[in-house]
C-alpha cells in the first residue's frame, strides 16, 4: 500500500476529530516547546557572547569580593560572606602599586542598599537607579561611551566633588526639553550638579544599563559611608600582548593590598573575560538540565495521552477495522494506518511546539539584545524525538488494531 | 439425483470445497453449534441461494466460504487450496482479490464518500490513483451510482447504499460474489433491482451465492441450498422447466 494513501487515511481520521487530536497535541506541544524555547534562548546568547560580546571592556580583568554565581550554594556563599571586604584603602593601594603597569585602573563601589531615585524640578526617576562610586576609569572597563559633557577625572575624585554622570535613560526622564549639563538633582538624599550624559547602551541579560549614574567614589563614600561596602577593581593593561603579565602582577599587588601572607590562598575573586564565559555556559548547563526534566516529563505525560486516545479510538473503529479487513486490508495495513495517525498526532504537536519554542526563545533573545537564531539541531532532535514518541506509544493500541479478528470486528456495535 | 434432462449440472470447476465442516461457538457453559457437519460443492459460475429460518448457520457458513472466519472442524478448499493452510496475509489476499463480499448492513465506512469507499478494496491492492479512481467510477457507473460519486453514505437511500457496497465487492473483479442478505433491509421493488444487478454478473460467468429469506429472490438463483439447525436439509438445482419459465419473463 502506498504511503501516500496510509497519510491521507490518518489525516482524515484525525481530521473527523479535530478538537481530539488537537488536545492530544497540545501536550507533545508542551514538551517541546520547554525545550525548544529554552534551547533557542541559550544558543542565542551563547552565539553572540562567543562572537565576541564582552561581560568586560576589551581585555579587562577585575577583582572582586564575589564570584559571578554567588547564588548557587548556601553554604558557599556563607563562605564568601565571611570574606573580608575589599576597602577603599586595599583598593587605593592597589592603585599606587600598578601605576606604570596598567592603563587604566577603575575602582568602583556599587550603592545596591541605596534607593536609587533620582529628582528634578518635581519630576522623579523609578527608584531603581545603578548608583556607582568610581574614577574615570569606569567609562573603557565596562565599555560605556561619553554622549556629550565630560567624564569624572581625577580631581572630581580627590576633591571628591558632588558631581554626576548619568545614563541615557536618566537623561530621557528628568531632562526631556533641556540639557541636563550644570544641572543640580537630587538622589538618595543629596544634591549633584550633572556634568556628563553616556551614550545609549541598551539592555544586558534583560537589565537596562542606561539607568546609571557615577559619582567620585570618594564622594559616594563620604555621603554613603564607608562601612560593609566593598570596592570592585577593573584594570587595563596597555596592550593585548601584555594581558597575562600585568594580570600575574595585578594578582600580586592584590595580595599586596590585602596583606596575604605567602601560603595563604587569594582571598578575592578574579574575573576575566574568560571566566565570565564559563560561568555562563555552566549556568546554561544547569538551565538545560531543567528544561530537559521538564519536557522529558511533559512528553512522557503526552505520550501516555496518545496511547490512552489511540485505544479509544481503536475501539471506536472496531467496525471501521473489521471493514478493512473484510475487503483485503492486511494486519500490517491496520497497524501501519494506526501507527500513522499517533506519529501524526506527535509530530503535528512537535511542529507546533518547535516554531512556538524557537518564537518564544527568539523573543527572549529580542529582549537580552543578543542576535537571533533558529536551532537546527534541537528542532531535528524534536521530530526525531516525537517519531519515536508516536511510535512507541501508538505501537501497542495500533498492534491490537490489527490483530482483531475480522468477523469480531465487524460483529462489534 | 436428478436427472440431467431436467435441470442443468454444473460444468466449471470446483472453486469451493467444503467438506464436512463445523463450527462451534463456547459461551460460557454452553457450546453453540453453529453448524454440524456441512458439505458444499460449488462450481465456477454457478448462482447459489442459501435459505433457512433464523439460526441455522447460514451467515457462519457465508464468513467462512468468505475466508473471514475459521471452521472448528472440517476442511476447506478454495480453487483447490486448503484455506486452513494459508496464513493471515493470503487470507487477506483472496478476501482482496478473489471474493466480492456484499453485506446485509451495507458496511461502508460513513465518513467516506462513495468514490473513496469503492476505492479502498484497489487501495489494499495496491493499485496506483488513476487506475484506482477510474476503474471506481466506471463501477459505479455499471451499478447506476454515476451521479453519486461523492456522496457519503448518510446522504444515499438504502437501495443506493446496496449498490455502492456492491459496487466495492465488483471493484477489484473478484471471479466470487457473495451476498448475506444483499435486500434485506430493502424495499421489494428496490431489492428486485439489486438482484437484476446479481442476473448480469452471473451471465458476465460470476458465481453468486447469497443468503435470503425470500422465496422471491431466491428464485434468481440456479441452485436452493436450505440449512437447518447446521445442517443442510436439501440442496436443488433448478429444473429445465423453471428454467424455461424464467427465460419467459
Ligand atoms: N459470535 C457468536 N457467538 C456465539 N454464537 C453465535 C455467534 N455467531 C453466531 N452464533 C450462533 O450461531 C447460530 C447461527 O448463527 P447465524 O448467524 O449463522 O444464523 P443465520 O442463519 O445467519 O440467522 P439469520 O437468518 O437470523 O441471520 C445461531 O444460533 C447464533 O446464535
Ligand atoms: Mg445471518
Amino acid at each position: 500500500m502506498l504511503f501516500s494513501e496510509i497519510v491521507r487515511m490518518a489525516l482524515s481520521s484525525l481530521g473527523a476529530n479535530k478538537l481530539r487530536a488537537a488536545l492530544t497535541m497540545t501536550g507533545i506541544t508542551i514538551g517541546v516547546f520547554s525545550i525548544i524555547s529554552v534551547m533557542t534562548a541559550i544558543g542565542a546568547l551563547q552565539n553572540s557572547i562567543e562572537s565576541g560580546i564582552s561581560f568586560l571592556g576589551s581585555n579587562i580583568f577585575q577583582f572582586a569580593k564575589y564570584p559571578v554565581n554567588i547564588d548557587a550554594g548556601g553554604e558557599t556563599k556563607k563562605k564568601y560572606q565571611n570574606r573580608r571586604n575589599i576597602t577603599y584603602r586595599q583598593a587605593l593601594r592597589y592603585y599606587e602599586l600598578m601605576q606604570g603597569n596598567a592603563q587604566e585602573i577603575c575602582l568602583k563601589c556599587f550603592g545596591r542598599d541605596l534607593k536609587g531615585q533620582a529628582v528634578y524640578n518635581g519630576i522623579k526617576t523609578t527608584p531603581s537607579l545603578t548608583v556607582v562610586g568610581t574614577n574615570r576609569s569606569f567609562l573603557t572597563a565596562n565599555a560605556y561611551t561619553l554622549s556629550y559633557g565630560r567624564n569624572l577625572n581625577d580631581e572630581d575624585v580627590d576633591l571628591a566633588r558632588s558631581v554626576l554622570v548619568i545614563g541615557k535613560m536618566i537623561e530621557k526622564r528628568l531632562f526631556p526639553h533641556e540639557s541636563p549639563i550644570g544641572k543640580v538633582i537630587r538622589m538618595s538624599g543629596h544634591t549633584y550638579t550633572v556634568i556628563g550624559v553616556l551614550v545609549e547602551k541598551g539592555t544586558s541579560f534583560g537589565q537596562s544599563q542606561d539607568d546609571i549614574c557615577l559619582m567620585p567614589i570618594t564622594r559616594f563614600f563620604e555621603n554613603y559611608g564607608e562601612a560593609n561596602r566593598t570596592v570592585n577593581i577593573a584594570t587595563q593593561p596597555f596592550s593585548t600582548e601584555l594581558y597575562n603579565r600585568t594580570l600575574d602582577k595585578g594578582i600580586s599587588a592584590m595580595r599586596i593590598a590585602r596583606g596575604l601572607g605567602a601560603n595563604q590562598e587569594n582571598d578575592f575573586e578574579i574575573y576575566t573575560n574568560d571566566s565570565l564565559k564559563s560561568a555562563f555556559i555552566s549556568v546554561a548547563g544547569v538551565v538545560r538540565i531543567g528544561a530537559f526534566v521538564v519536557s522529558f516529563i511533559a512528553l512522557v505525560a503526552a505520550g501516555i495521552g496518545i496511547m490512552n486516545i489511540m485505544l479509544v479510538s481503536v475501539t471506536e473503529r472496531t467496525k471501521e477495522i473489521g471493514v478493512r479487513k473484510s475487503i483485503g486490508a492486511r494486519s500490517r495495513d491496520i497497524l501501519r494506518q494506526f501507527l500513522t495517525e499517533a506519529v501524526f498526532i506527535s509530530e503535528a504537536g512537535g511542529v507546533v511546539g518547535i516554531i512556538l519554542g524557537v518564537i518564544g526563545g527568539d523573543l527572549l533573545a529580542l529582549w537580552l539584545k543578543v542576535d537571533l537564531i533558529f536551532p537546527f539541531g534541537w528542532a531535528f532532535a524534536g521530530l526525531v524525538v516525537c517519531s519515536a514518541i508516536g511510535i512507541g506509544f501508538g505501537l501497542y493500541p495500533a498492534y491490537r488494531a490489527a490483530a482483531l479478528d475480522p468477523i469480531e470486528a465487524l460483529r462489534y456495535e | 439425483m436428478m436427472d440431467t434432462r431436467d435441470s442443468i449440472r454444473p460444468v466449471g470447476p470446483v472453486v469451493i470445497d467444503i467438506e464436512n465442516i463445523t463450527k462451534d461457538y463456547v459461551m460460557g457453559e454452553e457450546i453453540v453449534h453453529a453448524l454440524r457437519g456441512v458439505s458444499l460443492r460449488v462450481h465456477r459460475n454457478e448462482y447459489i441461494a442459501i435459505m433457512g429460518p433464523s439460526g441455522s448457520g447460514k451467515s457462519t457458513l457465508m464468513n467462512m466460504v468468505g475466508c473471514l472466519d475459521t471452521p472448528t472442524s472440517g476442511r476447506y478448499g478454495f480453487n483447490g487450496r486448503n484455506v486452513a493452510e494459508m496464513d493471515d496475509d493470503e487470507l487477506a489476499a483472496i478476501r482482496n482479490r478473489e471474493i466480492g463480499f456484499v453485506f446485509q448492513t451495507f458496511n461502508l465506512l460513513p465518513r467516506a464518500n462513495t468514490l473513496r469507499n469503492v476505492e479502498l478494496p484497489l487501495i489494499y491492492a495496491g493499485v496506483d490513483p488513476e487506475t484506482r479512481e477510474e476503474r471506481a467510477t466506471q463501477t459505479l457507473i455499471d451499478v447506476g451510482l454515476g451521479d453519486r460519486l461523492h456522496h457519503k453514505p448518510n446522504e444515499l437511500s438504502g437501495g443506493q447504499r446496496q449498490r455502492v457496497a456492491i459496487a466495492r465487492a465488483l471493484v477489484n473483479r473478484p471471479s466470487i460474489i457473495l451476498a448475506d442478505e444483499p435486500t434485506g433491509n430493502l424495499d421489494s421493488k428496490t431489492g428486485e433491482e439489486i438482484m437484476s444487478l446479481f442476473e448480469d454478473l452471473y451471465r458476465r460467468g460470476n458465481t453468486i451465492i447469497l443468503v435470503t429469506h425470500e422465496a422471491d429472490i431466491a428464485r434468481h438463483a440456479r441452485r436452493t441450498v436450505r440449512l437447518r439447525d447446521g445442517l443442510i436439509e436439501s440442496d436443488d438445482l433448478m429444473t429445465v422447466p423453471e428454467l424455461e419459465s424464467m427465460a419467459l419473463t
